[in-house]
C-alpha cells in the first residue's frame, strides 16, 4: 500500500499481503466518510448561528462561506450552553450519575468476575455465558423491565406492601436510584468481561508464590491480584463510564425530572426544540469531556494489543 | 546469616542420624489417579536432594505438597521434627522457587525480594540490610530498582532464588530451577546454585526432569515414576548401580538384554543371553532360581570398540557391523548390529584429532569387562 | 486457593439474580390476563394475540429485520478486512488513525454518533443531493459504521490467537494469497465471523438512539416503536414482544452452546499434548 513500507524492505519483492493492503481501502474509506467525517461536521455546525439554522437543513453551508460572521456567531452556542445554569447542572449531574454508576458496576462486577475466573474451568464458560446472555436481549426491553419492577404498582412495591414492610408505595421509579439500577443492570457485562479477561490470565504461580512467602489469602489478594488487575479495572470502568455519560434511554425511561443527563437534554434539544446548533454545541462539549477517557481507553487497548 | 550445620558426609548411611525432612506414606489421589502413591523419604540437613522423573511422574505434586500448595490425600510431612502436614503455605518454614520464577511483575527486584520479610513484619532497616546482602550474594545489586520485565532470564532466576532464600527457610524447594535457561547459562548457573547452597547450608530439594542437572547438583537423587520412587541413591549409585530396569533405562543411555538364569552358586550366577548369543557368569550375592528371567545392562561407554579382536580373554566379546554412527565432537556414538540382529549402542571418545574410527558397514569387535555388566531382577 | 469465599459466592448469586429476575418478571407478566400490567389477572395469551394482530408492530419488525440483515452482512465483510489488516499488517499508513476509528464506536455515546451522522447526511444532501430521503438506507449505513468496529475487534482477537505459520505454510505449498484467505483463513476464523455477524445483527435490532436521529418520516424501526409506547408506562403487549424476543435469543444461544460443547468434546477425545509442565 505505502511506498515507504516498500522502501523499507527493498529485498522483499512480492508482498503476500498486498491484496489486504488494497482491500483495506474499503473499510478505511467507509470509516473516514461515516465516522470521522460526521464529527468534523458536528464541530463545524456547533459553530453556526442558531438563527440561520431555523429551517434546519439548507443554510448550514451559507454560514460556512461567511467566515467572519461564523466566527462572531460561533461562540454564542457555547456561551449559551456554558452560561445556562440548567446546562451546567446537566453536565455535572451526568458526571455524577455516570461516575456513581461506574463505581457500583465495579463493586458488583469485580467479585463476579473474580468468582468466574476462579471457578472450575468446566463451569467458567457457562457462567460467562450467563453474564453475556442478557446483552443479546434488547437493551431497551431490559431497561423497560425495570419500569415494571419499580413502578408505584410495580413488583417491588406490591411485594413490600404485601409483606407489611411499608404502608404506602415507595417512589422508586423516576428517581436517581432507578437510573443507577438501570445503568448497573445494562452495563454490568461491560465491566465483568474485561475484568474476567484480566483475572483469568493471572498466573496462579504468582498467588502461590505470595502464599509461600507468608501472605494470607487476604494479603495475597491485596498485594498481587488487585494491583495486577488494575488494567482490567480501568478498561471496565471506561467501557461503562463513557457510554453512561451520554446515556439517553435510561434517564428518560427511569429517571425523574431532576435526573437530567446530557444525552437526554441533547435529544430533547434536537427533536423537541429543533435547535440543531445548540444540540451540536452540546455534542461537542460532551465529546470534549469524553476526550480524556476515550483517549485513555484507546491507549490501554493499544497497549493490550502490543502485549499479545 | 545464621550459622548452619554443614552436611555430614553421608548421613543416610548412619542409622542414628536424624532426618531433617521426613515424609511418611504420603499420597495424593486425583479421583482414581494416584499422582503420588504412598511415598516414604528422609532428607538430611544441608543435603541437595533431587527428585528426578519424567513429566507426569508425580514429582511436581510431591513438591507442591511439601510447599503446602496441595493437600495430601494421606500421609505426613515433618520438617525439623515439626509436623507440618496441615500447615498452610504461609506458615511453613520452607520456600519454593517456581519453575516460572513467579516474580511479581508490578514490583521491582528489590520489592520482590523484600516481600517475604515484609509479611513477617521484619523491621524496615533489617529488611533493607538483608535485601542488600542477598542481592549482593546473587550479584544483582545494580538491578535492584529494575522491574522483572527489564531483566534477563538468568537474572530473573537469581531474583527468584534470592526471594526464596531471604526468609532463611529450613528447606528450599526448587521446581525445575534451570529449565527456563539456555544451555550455556544452565551449566554456569548449575555451579552457582551449588556454591550458594554450600555457603548458606540450606537444605535444597530440587525437582527436575533433566538427569544431567540432577547428576551434577545432587548429593542424592530419587528417581520417580508413576507416583513412586524406583530408586534413591547418590548420583553414582543411580548411574552405575541401578537396581531396576526403569532406573537403568531412564538415567543415561543403556543397552538392555533379556537373559535366563541357567545355574550358579552362592556368590555368582550363570546366564544365557540369546540376544548376545553368549553365556555369562557374573558375581551375584543372592542365589537366583534356574530358569528365572533377568535383564543384562551395559552402558555404551563401558563397551570397547575395535577393528581387531581384543587380546584379553576374560571379557565379553561380540562381533558386529557398524549400522549407524553419529559424531558429537567429543565422542561418537555407534550403533552396531551383531550377527543375530541385536543392535548395541556404543560410545567412543575421540581422543585423537585425526584418528579415523570405524565407518559405516565396517566389521568391528565389541568387548567389555564382566564387572561392567549390570544384572537387573525385573 | 481454588475455594471461593462466602463473600464472592454471595456476590455472584446476587449478581446473577440481579441480571435475571427483571427478565423473568417480564416473561411472567406477559401471560397476565389483566390489562393493569402489575396486577395478576390469571394466565392468558391475550397479549400475544394482540401483538400478532398489531400491524404497526409487524411492519416495524420487518423493517428492523431487513436493516439488521443488510447491515450485519456488510459490516461483517468490512469488519473482517479491517480486523485482518490490524492483526496481519504490522504497519500501514494511517494505522494509528485506523485503530482509533475502530475503537471509538465501542464506547462512543449513541447520541453523539446519531447526531453527527444525521448532520453528515444533511450536509451530503445539500452538496450532492444524496441521500435523497432518510430512512432504511441511512439507518443501515449508520449501523454498518458502528458494527464494522465490533466485527473488526472480534476478528482481530481471533486472528492474533491464531498461528500465522498456518497461512505461511499454505503459501509455501503454492496457494496464492486470495486462495490462502479463502482456504485457510476464512475456515479458521469462521466462528468469529458468525459471532461478529450475530453481534452486528443484534446491535442493529437493538438500536434506538442512532436510528431515531438518522431515520426519516415513515421509517419506524422496532425499537423506535417500542420506545414511543413504553415512554408512557408499562405496556402488556410489549411484555409479550419481549418474551418472544427472549425465547428466540435463548433458543439461539442454547443451540450455539450445544454445538460448541459438542465440538469441545470432540477435541477432548484427542490425547492432550505432552509437556504440560506438571511432573
Amino acid at each position: 500500500m505505502s511506498p515507504e513500507a516498500a522502501a523499507e524492505r527493498p529485498r522483499r519483492r512480492a508482498d503476500p499481503q498486498a491484496w489486504l493492503r488494497r482491500a483495506l481501502a474499503l473499510p478505511y474509506g467507509w470509516l473516514l466518510l461515516f465516522l470521522l467525517g460526521p464529527f468534523l461536521i458536528v464541530l463545524k455546525i456547533s459553530l453556526a448561528d442558531p438563527i440561520v439554522a431555523q429551517p434546519p437543513y439548507t443554510p448550514l453551508f451559507e454560514v460556512a462561506e461567511d467566515g467572519a460572521r461564523r466566527l462572531a456567531a460561533s461562540l454564542d452556542n457555547y456561551r449559551f450552553v456554558l452560561s445556562d445554569r440548567l446546562y451546567l447542572y446537566t453536565y455535572l449531574n451526568s458526571l455524577k450519575l455516570a461516575a456513581i454508576s461506574t463505581l457500583l458496576c465495579l463493586l458488583v462486577g469485580y467479585p463476579m468476575a473474580y468468582g468466574i475466573a476462579r471457578a472450575h474451568p468446566a463451569r467458567r464458560n457457562l457462567l460467562l455465558m450467563l453474564v453475556v446472555l442478557p446483552f443479546w436481549i434488547s437493551f431497551l426491553l431490559r431497561v423497560y423491565a425495570w419500569m415494571g419492577l419499580l413502578g408505584t404498582n410495580g413488583t417491588i412495591n406490591e411485594l413490600l406492601l404485601w409483606a407489611g414492610v411499608i404502608n404506602a408505595p415507595l417512589k422508586l421509579l423516576y428517581t436517581d436510584t432507578a437510573v443507577f439500577l438501570g445503568m448497573v443492570y445494562s452495563y454490568l457485562p461491560f465491566m465483568i468481561l474485561p475484568l474476567y479477561a484480566n483475572l483469568e490470565r493471572l498466573d496462579p504461580d504468582l498467588l502461590e508464590a505470595a502464599a509461600d512467602l507468608g501472605s494470607r489469602p487476604r494479603q495475597v489478594f491485596r498485594d498481587v491480584t488487585l494491583p495486577l488487575s488494575f488494567p482490567g479495572v480501568v478498561a471496565g470502568c471506561l467501557l461503562v463510564f463513557i457510554p453512561a455519560m451520554g446515556e439517553f434511554v435510561i434517564p428518560t425511561l427511569l429517571g425523574g425530572p431532576e435526573s437530567l443527563m446530557i444525552g437526554r437534554v441533547l435529544f430533547e434539544e434536537f427533536f423537541a426544540n429543533r435547535d440543531w446548533p445548540v444540540a451540536g454545541a452540546d455534542a461537542v462539549l460532551l465529546l470534549a469531556i469524553l476526550l480524556v477517557p476515550i483517549g485513555l481507553f484507546q491507549y490501554f487497548e493499544a497497549r493490550r494489543e502490543d502485549e499479545t | 546469616m545464621e550459622e548452619r550445620t554443614p552436611l555430614a558426609s553421608t548421613p543416610w548411611l548412619d542409622p542414628d542420624a536424624r532426618p531433617f525432612v521426613r515424609i511418611e506414606g504420603l499420597s495424593k489421589h486425583f479421583g482414581d489417579f494416584k499422582a503420588v502413591d504412598a511415598i516414604d523419604l528422609d532428607i538430611y540437613r544441608a543435603e541437595l536432594f533431587s527428585i528426578l522423573g519424567a513429566s507426569g511422574s508425580g514429582k511436581t505434586t510431591l513438591l507442591r505438597m511439601l510447599a503446602g500448595l496441595e493437600a495430601p490425600t494421606s500421609g505426613r510431612i515433618e520438617i525439623d521434627g515439626v509436623d507440618v502436614t496441615d500447615a498452610p503455605p504461609y506458615e511453613r518454614p520452607l520456600n519454593i522457587m517456581f519453575q516460572s520464577y513467579a516474580l511479581f511483575p508490578h514490583m521491582t527486584v528489590e520489592q520482590n525480594v523484600a516481600y517475604g520479610l515484609k509479611k513477617d513484619r521484619t523491621p524496615g532497616p533489617e529488611i533493607q540490610r538483608r535485601v542488600a546482602e542477598i542481592l549482593d550474594l546473587v550479584q544483582l545489586s545494580s538491578h535492584a530498582r529494575a522491574k522483572p520485565s527489564q531483566i534477563s532470564g538468568g537474572q530473573s532466576q537469581r531474583v527468584a532464588l534470592a526471594r526464596a532464600l531471604i526468609k532463611q527457610p529450613k528447606v528450599l524447594l526448587l521446581d525445575e530451577p534451570l529449565a527456563a535457561l539456555d544451555k550455556k547459562l544452565r551449566e554456569h548457573t548449575q555451579f552457582e546454585l551449588v556454591n550458594i547452597q554450600d555457603q548458606l547450608g540450606v537444605t535444597f530439594v530440587v525437582v527436575t526432569h533433566d538427569q544431567e542437572e540432577a547428576m551434577t547438583l545432587s548429593t542424592r537423587i530419587a528417581v520417580m515414576n508413576e507416583g513412586r520412587f524406583t530408586q534413591i541413591g547418590t548420583p553414582n549409585e543411580i548411574y552405575e548401580h541401578p537396581c531396576n530396569r526403569f532406573t537403568a533405562d531412564f538415567v543415561g543411555k543403556i543397552n538392555l538384554f533379556e537373559a535366563t538364569v541357567i545355574g550358579g552358586g552362592d556368590a555368582e550366577v550363570t546366564l544365557r543371553c540369546e540376544a548376545l548369543d553368549c553365556t555369562i557368569t557374573l558375581p551375584h550375592a543372592a542365589p537366583l532360581a534356574a530358569g528365572a528371567a533377568v535383564s543384562l545392562a551395559v552402558r555404551p561407554e563401558k563397551i570397547f570398540l575395535a577393528k581387531e579382536p581384543p587380546r584379553e580373554t576374560d571379557r565379553t566379546v561380540l562381533r558386529g557391523v557398524v549400522l549407524d554412527l553419529g559424531y558429537f565432537g567429543g565422542l561418537s556414538l555407534y550403533r552396531i548390529e551383531t550377527g543375530n540382529g541385536t543392535v548395541i549402542e556404543v560410545s567412543a571418545q575421540n581422543r585423537q584429532r585425526d584418528a579415523r574410527g570405524p565407518e559405516w558397514d565396517d566389521e568391528v569387535y565389541l568387548s567389555w569387562d564382566a564387572s561392567n555388566t549390570i544384572l537387573l531382577g525385573e | 486457593m481454588k475455594r471461593h469465599g462466602t463473600f464472592v459466592l454471595s456476590m455472584m448469586a446476587f449478581g446473577f439474580a440481579f441480571l435475571y429476575v427483571p427478565i423473568a418478571l417480564v416473561v411472567l407478566y406477559s401471560f397476565n390476563g389483566s390489562s393493569l400490567s402489575t396486577v395478576w389477572g390469571g394466565f392468558s395469551l391475550r397479549w400475544y394475540g394482540e401483538l400478532f394482530r398489531n400491524e404497526e408492530i409487524l411492519r416495524a419488525v420487518l423493517l428492523s429485520l431487513r436493516i439488521a440483515a443488510l447491515s450485519a452482512s456488510v459490516a461483517t465483510a468490512l469488519g473482517t478486512l479491517a480486523g485482518m489488516a490490524m492483526a496481519r499488517l504490522p504497519r500501514f499508513r494511517g494505522r494509528t488513525l485506523f485503530t482509533a476509528m475502530i475503537l471509538t464506536p465501542l464506547v462512543m455515546p449513541e447520541v453523539l454518533t446519531g447526531l453527527s451522522l444525521l448532520l453528515l447526511f444533511v450536509s451530503l444532501h445539500d452538496l450532492f443531493g444524496w441521500p435523497g430521503a432518510r430512512g432504511g438506507s441511512t439507518i443501515a449505513i449508520a449501523h454498518i459504521t458502528f458494527s464494522t468496529a465490533y466485527v473488526a475487534v472480534i476478528v482481530r482477537s481471533r486472528l492474533t490467537g491464531m498461528d500465522p505459520s498456518l497461512e505461511e505454510a499454505a503459501m509455501d505449498l503454492g496457494a496464492r494469497p486470495l486462495r490462502v484467505f479463502l482456504d485457510i483463513t476464512v475456515p479458521l476464523i469462521a466462528p468469529a465471523l458468525l459471532t461478529g455477524w450475530l453481534l452486528a445483527f443484534t446491535l442493529s435490532l437493538d438500536d434506538l438512539v442512532i436510528a431515531s436521529f438518522v431515520s426519516g418520516p415513515g421509517s419506524t424501526t422496532l425499537p423506535m416503536l417500542i420506545f414511543s409506547k413504553v415512554r408512557l408506562g408499562v405496556t402488556p403487549e410489549i411484555n409479550a414482544l419481549a418474551t418472544v424476543i427472549i425465547v428466540i435469543v435463548a433458543t439461539g444461544i442454547a443451540i450455539a452452546a450445544r454445538t460448541m460443547r459438542r465440538r469441545e468434546a470432540r477435541h477432548a477425545e484427542r490425547p492432550a499434548p505432552l509437556g504440560t509442565g506438571t511432573g
